[in-house]
């Protein structure tokens, strides 16, 4: 199989916390991974490991190998600022510039990055808009603040935002768990569409939606990695008996 | 804990001591108003177009203005800004984005100590390394020492702002794969630009009333100066020296540069306000 | 076409970028420590002439004699500390007082406006209150003040001599007006910081509001308002413009609070443009220098006790 990540042995600590441990896994390609498990259980760590958002935390302490196409992001001499290009991210609460306007929020990763011509601007927010089913709800306002628009609105226009910078693989850490269901529909029907362009990594404390949007599921308890595989077997037949407690709802 | 006095002795003892406190904020503002109205009422009769447009007279000699001095409070002004406002905004993005740990804190408490120094020993260390080695008084050497006053000032409320931005924002920037450098240039500077804009101009306000630490460096002049490296007039200077000297005429002229100074100085604290509210 | 930009589309200044603009913010970070250092190290080498020449008897000799190079700091210290602790005692109760009325008792809006005033008031300049002090304080000290004083409390060693105006009084009375409006806002943000909870206890305990301000919000605003005292004391011992305007700048040392005296910053900033000599100009640094030591004590002490309090206590509800 054609793997975009792979996970190898990968530590993280906290200072004297140990939250991720020893986890190895890989993410195939053009797929959605549903990596699910209780709070706490160092899953969005996991995730944040991937676009090196932990170097910017002093007490963050990163061990291990994560592959990209290959390459160890964590090898000396690597950018993280050019990993994050490759790998975008998707926060919890929609996250826009409040500075910014609809257009130049998407737009933003290259205007905070200089500058772009006026046309491949245009046409560059006008697509990255239509992907996440935006572009009808506010082609008439693009000037405005991006505040204006409602909860689950914000979340797809910092989903477009990301695309917008053209990454391979996209993190989402628990993308709808601050919207209405209605909202959360939408960005589940998208996450099914995205995957046909990019790599997708989602963290859920939602078992349905890891369920409804995902290929693979992995699941995380207390720092480790228990189990991983395909979404329906996971939840069908799992290996071990804490995955099965877990689905089941017995604990969590 | 509560006494087991009387209700009585108890109510007459609150009622009193509510009345001396409310007589200490009268006893407070009372001297304050006077100045105010002093001020105001001395000012305004010494303000006329001449005050404006005209130098100060020789000893004695009626008429003539303060324009050299608000021109030159206006140039020390600026210089200082563009000295001390890169340092203190560029050192509270360190603070706020890359410090942390114990350099940060004694980064901290340095500005807190040095807000607190004297600003007459501030213009006597300037004295002693620009001015004896340039040999003279200079505008130059003034607007370093304004400088040097308003450097903490300006760090310690610009970190706060930069601090009070989520860190979400910066997050969100940094996955779109721009460096930190321009994150905290763009988006976390860019952000907390108004708060910003607050601390600023409330150190232009201190610094534009600062005295002392003229003395010795940019030292005053009574004509225009033609350059950076002469002495220069300033209006606290001015007032200084014209409420000491013992013609009428100078007064008027004292009094009509501190009403000036008083209106310039609310007038940065009102658009300072006003940046603080449109933040919210 | 954005569709054919390739994804390292900016990819150069990641790394690069990252450690020069770090270096550049450091580096003026770290400059405010290089400054503070600097001008420590400035006023030790600069005074080292007089420290060598006069010694600890510098401290101890009143004599200052520019003409016979003889420099004794004595009067000067004396000036200063005896009008910065007067003024200090005064200011105290009276700063302490408005803060609580503006925060405890006047009703909301009209305690924020008084607050605002103060809050305005403290950011006129030095040399303003020096104006105002010595054209019109003075002389109505010199009519009205100090004829009453004398002629009623004349027996008393403070009130003796004749009505000058400009003198120690005059100060006292103008460094007051100048460090309340900055010790009443510390305080006052000291006192908004006690929480709720503390003093709804007293309440329930059936205390009255001065009962309640005694024992809970007090108490519990001690070290803060002690800070806000000891950092007026580092603002007024320092003050320069104001009281070299009404002090009269006479370096004798009287118990009379009528008579004209002198202080550290006075005598700095009458001297130090025109200084003699060598000599004259180290021993006025060395008053700088003794000026700078008192004064980084203080704002050390000050911001210990008004860091704690913005930390606040365990258990408190903010």
């Amino acid at each position: 199989m054609n793997n975009k990540v792979t996970v190898e042995n990968l530590n993280v600590h906290f200072g004297a916390t140990h939250a991720v441990r020893d986890v190895s896994i890989d993410i195939p390609a053009n797929s959605v991974t549903a990596i699910i498990g209780p709070s706490g259980c160092g899953k969005s760590t996991m995730l944040r490991a991937i676009n090196r958002m932990h170097d910017l935390v002093p007490q963050a302490r990163v061990a291990g190998k994560i592959l990209l196409d290959g390459d160890d992001i964590y090898a000396k001499g690597t950018d993280p600022v050019a990993i994050r290009r490759r790998v975008g991210m998707v926060f919890q609460k929609p996250n826009p510039f409040p500075a910014m306007s609809i257009y130049d929020n998407v737009i933003a990763g290259y205007k905070l990055n200089g500058r772009l011509n006026k046309d491949e601007a245009d046409e560059l927010v006008e697509s990255s808009l239509r992907r996440v089913a935006l572009w009808d709800e506010v082609q008439d306002r693009l000037k405005r603040s991006a505040m204006e628009l409602s909860g689950g609105q914000q979340q797809r226009l910092c989903i477009a935002r990301t695309i917008a910078v053209k990454p391979e693989v996209i993190l989402m850490d628990e993308p709808a768990s601050a919207l209405d269901p209605l909202s959360t529909l939408k960005i589940e029907e998208l996450i099914e569409e995205l995957k046909e362009r990019y790599t997708i990594i989602i963290v859920t404390h939602n078992m349905q939606q890891a369920a409804r949007v995902s290929d693979y599921t992995a699941f995380f308890y207390l720092g480790e990695l228990i189990e991983w595989g395909g979404t329906k077997r996971i939840f069908t037949t799992p290996d071990k008996k804490q995955t099965e407690d877990y689905i089941t709802g017995r604990f969590g | 804990m509560i006494a087991v006095n009387s209700l009585f002795g108890r109510k007459t003892k609150d009622r009193l001591m509510t009345a001396l406190m409310a007589a200490a904020t009268a006893l407070v503002l009372l001297p304050l108003g006077m100045i105010f109205f002093h001020i105001v009422r001395m000012g305004i009769g010494s303000i006329n177009l001449d005050f404006f447009i005209h130098i100060p007279q020789p000893t004695g000699e009626a008429g003539g203005g303060i324009a050299n001095g608000m021109v030159g409070s206006f140039l020390l002004i600026v210089i200082a800004s563009l000295i001390g406002l890169p340092i203190g905004i560029l050192g509270a993005i360190y603070l706020a984005d890359y410090g942390g740990g114990p350099t940060s804190t004694v980064i901290r408490f340095s500005a807190d100590v040095l807000a607190g120094i004297p600003s007459i020993i501030t213009g006597m260390v300037v004295y002693a390394l620009l001015v004896v080695p340039l040999h003279g008084f200079s505008a130059l050497a003034g607007a370093v020492a304004l400088a040097l006053i308003m450097i903490p000032i300006v760090l310690r409320t610009t970190e706060e702002q930069l601090k009070m931005v989520p860190i979400t924002l910066r997050e969100a920037s940094l996955a779109l794969g721009v460096p930190l450098w321009r994150t905290s240039l763009k988006v976390t500077l860019r952000s907390a630009m108004t708060g910003v804009m607050t601390g600023i101009l409330l150190a232009i306000a201190r610094i534009a009333g600062e005295t002392a630490p003229l003395l010795f460096t940019a030292l005053g002049n009574q004509f225009w100066s033609r350059k950076l490296t002469q002495p220069i007039a300033a209006l606290p200077l001015q007032i200084f020296s014209f409420a000491i000297a013992p013609y009428e005429d100078w007064h008027r002229l004292a009094w009509g540069g501190a009403l000036l100074l008083v209106v310039v100085m609310f007038g940065l604290s009102l658009a300072a306000r006003y940046f603080g509210r449109i933040k919210h | 076409m954005p569709e054919e930009q390739s994804p390292s589309w900016k990819l150069e200044k990641g790394i690069k970028g990252d450690f020069v603009f770090k270096g550049l913010t450091a580096l003026f970070a770290f400059s405010i420590l290089a400054i503070l250092l600097l001008m420590v190290a400035e006023m030790v080498l600069a005074s080292l002439p007089a420290i060598r020449k006069f010694g600890w008897s510098f401290i101890f000799d009143r004599q200052w004699d520019a003409v016979q190079e003889s420099f004794g700091a004595l009067a000067y210290i004396w000036g200063s500390v005896v009008s910065s602790i007067l003024a200090l005692l005064l200011a105290a109760p009276l700063s302490i007082g408005t803060a609580l009325f503006v925060t405890e008792i006047a009703p909301k809006r009209i305690g924020s406006a008084i607050a605002a005033l103060v809050e305005l008031l403290a950011a006129i300049p030095s040399v303003i209150y020096g104006l105002w002090g010595i054209l019109v304080m003075a002389p109505w000290l010199q009519r009205t003040v100090e004829p009453f004083l004398i002629k009623h409390f004349g027996f008393l060693p403070f009130f003796q001599g004749a009505p000058y105006g400009v003198s120690m009084l005059a100060a006292i009375f103008i460094m007051t007006i100048m460090v309340v409006p900055i010790i009443t806002s510390i305080a006052k943000e000291v006192l908004l910081a006690v929480p709720q909870s503390q003093k709804e206890a007293a309440i329930a305990l059936g205390a009255t509001r001065w009962e309640m301000l005694r024992i809970a919000v007090l108490p519990y605003g001690k070290s803060g308002i002690m800070g806000a005292v000891i950092l007026g004391f580092g603002r007024v011992i320092g003050e320069t413009m104001a009281v070299t305007m009404v002090i009269g700048n006479t370096p004798q040392i009287s118990l009379s609070l009528l008579n004209p005296a002198y202080t550290m910053p006075s005598v700095i900033a009458n001297e130090f443009a025109e200084a003699s000599s060598k000599l004259h100009s180290a021993a006025l640094m060395e008053i700088g220098l003794i000026l700078l030591v008192v004064t980084l004590i203080i704002n050390i002490l000050a911001r210990f006790l008004l860091w704690g309090v913005s930390r606040g206590p365990a258990g408190g509800i903010k």
